[in-house]
C-alpha cells in the first residue's frame, strides 16, 4: 500500500496534475454556485475537455470540479437560501438563518473549515479501508435499503420542531407523492400525468428545491415585508460579520465533524446513496445527541446543524468513490458520470484496479486531499467578498433569486410548462411555510422516494408479497428498531415537556 | 375542536390524499401484473393512506402550538405582482428569447418593487443579462434559444 500512496502522490503532485486539480475547484465553485447547475453538469461539462489528457489527470480534474461544486452549492445555501446542489440543501437550514442574523462570513468560514475536514478524514477512511468497505456495501439488500430510507424519513421529521412531527410527516408524504408523478421505473405505465406529456418524466428534483427553497424563500420575503417580526431580520441581512470562529464554536465543531465525516463516508459508500442522504442524517443525528439547548437553536443557525451536514456530503464525496473504483458500481448519480468517463479512457474499475492501474487509483485518492487543502486556500480569503451578495438590496436580490431560479430550470428542459410548475409549487410552499409546514422533510422524501419504491418492489417480490422481509434479516431489523427508537424518544421527550 | 388555518390545511390535504389514492387506484396496469405482490399501483395506493392517516390525525388531534399570522401586515400585492411578472416571463421566453425577456422580467421586477434609480436597475438587466448569457451560451456551451437575438444577427 505504502508504494501505492507514494505512486499516487508521485502523479497527484506534478505541476500538470495540481493546476488541474486547482483549475477544477475554482470553475467548480463557481458553477455550483449557480443553481440548477450542479457537480453532475459541471462533470459532465469536463468531459470532452479530459479526453485531451491522461486518464489520471482527467479524473483529478473531475475530482477538483466535484468538491469545488459542492462547496459553490454551500455557498448559495448558506446566502441565497438556494441550494445550487441537492447534497447541501440540509446546509440551508441552519446555514441561512445564521447569515440572515449578520453572520454570513462565519456561516461560510464553519462550512469551509467543515468541508475540509470531512473531506480530510474520509481521505483517510477511503485510504485504509476502501477495499474493506466494498465488501460490506455489497452485503446490503433491498430489505436493508427500504429500511435505511424509512429511518432517514423519519429522522428528519423527528428533528423537525417542536409540535411539527405530523406536519413534518404530511410533507414526507407529499415529496413522496410528487416523487411518484411520472412513468413507473419498471413497467413504464404512467401515473398521476393525467395525459400531459411534460410530466411523463416526472417532475425535476431540482426544479422542486429552486420552488420550495429559493423561489418561495423569495417570495416570504416580499410578502412579510411590512411585517414587523421580520423587519430587524433583513437589517441584518447587510452585515457580513467576521468570519472567525471563535472558541466555542471550534469546540462545538470538534465534537460535530468526527462523527459527522463517519456517517457521510459510510453513506457515501453504500451504491446509490450519496452526499444528500448523507447530509440528512448527519444533520438528524447531530440534532439528536447534541444538548436540550442546542437542539433548541437547530434551524436557527446552530453551528452543530451546519458543521454536520457540510461534514458529511463532502465525505460522502469521497465515500462514493469506494463502490465506484471498486466495484465499479457509481455511489451517486455524479460518480456515475466519472464513471462513464472513467470507461471513457478505457479504464475498467473494479476490485483489480489497483493491481492493472494502481497509478489511477492511488492519484485519485491522493488527488482527493490535495483538492481538498487547494479548496480551502482558494476560499477562505474570498470570503468576506462571496458574503457580499448579502448586502445586495431586497429590491434586487429578490429578484436574481428568482431570475436564477427561472434559468436554472429553463436551461434544464427548455419547457414553459416546467416554469409554470416550478411557480405553482413554490405559490403553494410560501402558504405552507407560513404555517410552519417545513419543507426539508418533503425534499428528502422527493429523493428517495424513487430509490424508496424500487427497494420495496424488489423487497415484496424477493418475499412474494410477504412483509416478513422487514425483519427477516439482521442488518434491516436492527436499522428498524433504531426507527421505531427514534419515534418512541420523540413521543417520550414530548410527552415529558407538556408534563 | 378548534378550527385553524392549520387545519384547514390538514383538511385539504386529507382531500388531496383522498383524491391521490382515488387516482392511483385507477393506474391501469398489466393483466400478468393485477395480481403480482407489487405493481405500479401499489405504493401509490399506500402514500395514499399514508397521507389520509397523518392529516387525519392532525386534524382530530389539539394544536398546541398554533400559529397565527398576521394578514394586515402581508404584502399580498406585490408578491401577487411578482408572481404575475414571473409566469409571464415563463410564457414568453421560448417564444421572443432568453436575453430580452430575462432582461425585462428583472427590470419590471426591480420597479413593482420600488426601485427607481433608473441606471442601477439598466445595468442589472440588460448587461448582467447579456454577460450571464455569454458565460453559459459562450462559455459553459450550454445552449440558449433565443429567437430575438437571431432576427437581429446577433446569435447563429
Amino acid at each position: 500500500m505504502i508504494e501505492g500512496i507514494l505512486i499516487g502522490l508521485t502523479t497527484a503532485l506534478t505541476f500538470q496534475n495540481i493546476l488541474m486539480v486547482m483549475v477544477g475547484c475554482f470553475f467548480g465553485t463557481i458553477i455550483g454556485m449557480l443553481p440548477g447547475l450542479g457537480p453532475m453538469t459541471a462533470i459532465a461539462l469536463m468531459i470532452p475537455i479530459t479526453y485531451g489528457f491522461d486518464p489520471a489527470t482527467g479524473l483529478i480534474l473531475m475530482a477538483g470540479v466535484y468538491y469545488g461544486a459542492v462547496f459553490g452549492g454551500s455557498t448559495s445555501s448558506i446566502l441565497l437560501n438556494a441550494p445550487g446542489v441537492p447534497g447541501t440543501v440540509a446546509t440551508s437550514f441552519d446555514g441561512y438563518p445564521m447569515a440572515q442574523q449578520g453572520k454570513a462570513g462565519k456561516a461560510l468560514a464553519i462550512a469551509a473549515w467543515s468541508s475540509f475536514a470531512g473531506g480530510t478524514l474520509s481521505a483517510i477512511y477511503l485510504l485504509f479501508m476502501a477495499p474493506s468497505l466494498s465488501k460490506v456495501s455489497l452485503s446490503f439488500r433491498s430489505p436493508d435499503y427500504f429500511a435505511l430510507m424509512i429511518l432517514g424519513l423519519t429522522a428528519i421529521a423527528a428533528f423537525s420542531s417542536k409540535g411539527q412531527f405530523l406536519k413534518a410527516m404530511m410533507m414526507v408524504v407529499l415529496g413522496l407523492m410528487l416523487a411518484s408523478v411520472g412513468q413507473d421505473s419498471l413497467s413504464d405505465i404512467t401515473r398521476f400525468t393525467f395525459n400531459n406529456m411534460n410530466l411523463t418524466d416526472g417532475i425535476s428534483f431540482v426544479l422542486v428545491v429552486m420552488a420550495t427553497f429559493a423561489m418561495s424563500e423569495a417570495l416570504t420575503i416580499i410578502l412579510k415585508r411590512n411585517d414587523p417580526t421580520s423587519a430587524a431580520k433583513q437589517v441584518s441581512l447587510t452585515e457580513l460579520g467576521s468570519i472567525k470562529i471563535n472558541k466555542e464554536e471550534r469546540t462545538k465543531m470538534y465534537k460535530t465533524i468526527p462523527r459527522s465525516s463517519v456517517i457521510g463516508f459510510l453513506i457515501g459508500v453504500l451504491p446509490g446513496a450519496g452526499a444528500t442522504i448523507a447530509s440528512f442524517l448527519a444533520y438528524g443525528m447531530e440534532r439528536n445527541v447534541v444538548s436540550d439547548e442546542e437542539k433548541e437553536k437547530f434551524g436557527k443557525g446552530s453551528v452543530n446543524g451546519l458543521s454536520a451536514p457540510e461534514t458529511a456530503n463532502n465525505a460522502a464525496c469521497s465515500g462514493s468513490f469506494v463502490p465506484m473504483l471498486t466495484l465499479g458500481i457509481p455511489g451517486s448519480g455524479t460518480t456515475a458520470v466519472m464513471l462513464g468517463a472513467l470507461l471513457g479512457f478505457g479504464v475498467q474499475p473494479g476490485p483489480r484496479l489497483y493491481m492493472t492501474n494502481p497509478e489511477i487509483f492511488w492519484s485519485i485518492i491522493m488527488s482527493m486531499y490535495i483538492g481538498m487543502v487547494i479548496l480551502l486556500i482558494l476560499n477562505l480569503p474570498l470570503i468576506p467578498y462571496i458574503a457580499r451578495i448579502l448586502a445586495v438590496p431586497k429590491n434586487y436580490l429578490i429578484p436574481l433569486i428568482l431570475f436564477f431560479s427561472v434559468t436554472g430550470i429553463y436551461v434544464m428542459s427548455f419547457n414553459n410548462f416546467d416554469i409554470y410548475l416550478m411557480i405553482g409549487i413554490a405559490v403553494v410552499a410560501t402558504f405552507l411555510r407560513l404555517y410552519d409546514f417545513p419543507m426539508p422533510p418533503l425534499i428528502l422524501a422527493f429523493v428517495l422516494g424513487g430509490l424508496m419504491e424500487e427497494n420495496l418492489r424488489r423487497s415484496l417480490l424477493l418475499s412474494n408479497g410477504s412483509w416478513e422481509f422487514l425483519w427477516d434479516r439482521t442488518l434491516t431489523a436492527c436499522i428498524l428498531a433504531t426507527t421505531i427508537l427514534i419515534v418512541v424518544w420523540h413521543i417520550y421527550k414530548t410527552f415529558k415537556k407538556k408534563n | 375542536m378548534n378550527i385553524n388555518t392549520t387545519k384547514i390545511i390538514s383538511l385539504l390535504f386529507f382531500i388531496f390524499s383522498a383524491f391521490y389514492l382515488y387516482t392511483a387506484y385507477q393506474i391501469q396496469v398489466f393483466a400478468f401484473d393485477e395480481n403480482a405482490p407489487f405493481n405500479a399501483r401499489t405504493f401509490p395506493i399506500y402514500l395514499g393512506y399514508a397521507g389520509l392517516f397523518f392529516s387525519g390525525l392532525k386534524l382530530i388531534l389539539p394544536d398546541p402550538n398554533t400559529i397565527k399570522v398576521d394578514h394586515k401586515n402581508l404584502e399580498y400585492k406585490k408578491t401577487g405582482i411578482l408572481i404575475l411578472i414571473a409566469i409571464i416571463y415563463g410564457a414568453t421566453i421560448l417564444k421572443i428569447g432568453y436575453f430580452l425577456t430575462t432582461s425585462l422580467f428583472l427590470f419590471a421586477s426591480y420597479y413593482f418593487l420600488g426601485e427607481r434609480r433608473w441606471i442601477l436597475m439598466f445595468l442589472l438587466s440588460f448587461p448582467f443579462v447579456a454577460a450571464f448569457m455569454y458565460l453559459l451560451h459562450g462559455i459553459l456551451d450550454i445552449y440558449l434559444r433565443d429567437p430575438f437575438l437571431q432576427s437581429i444577427g446577433v446569435m447563429g
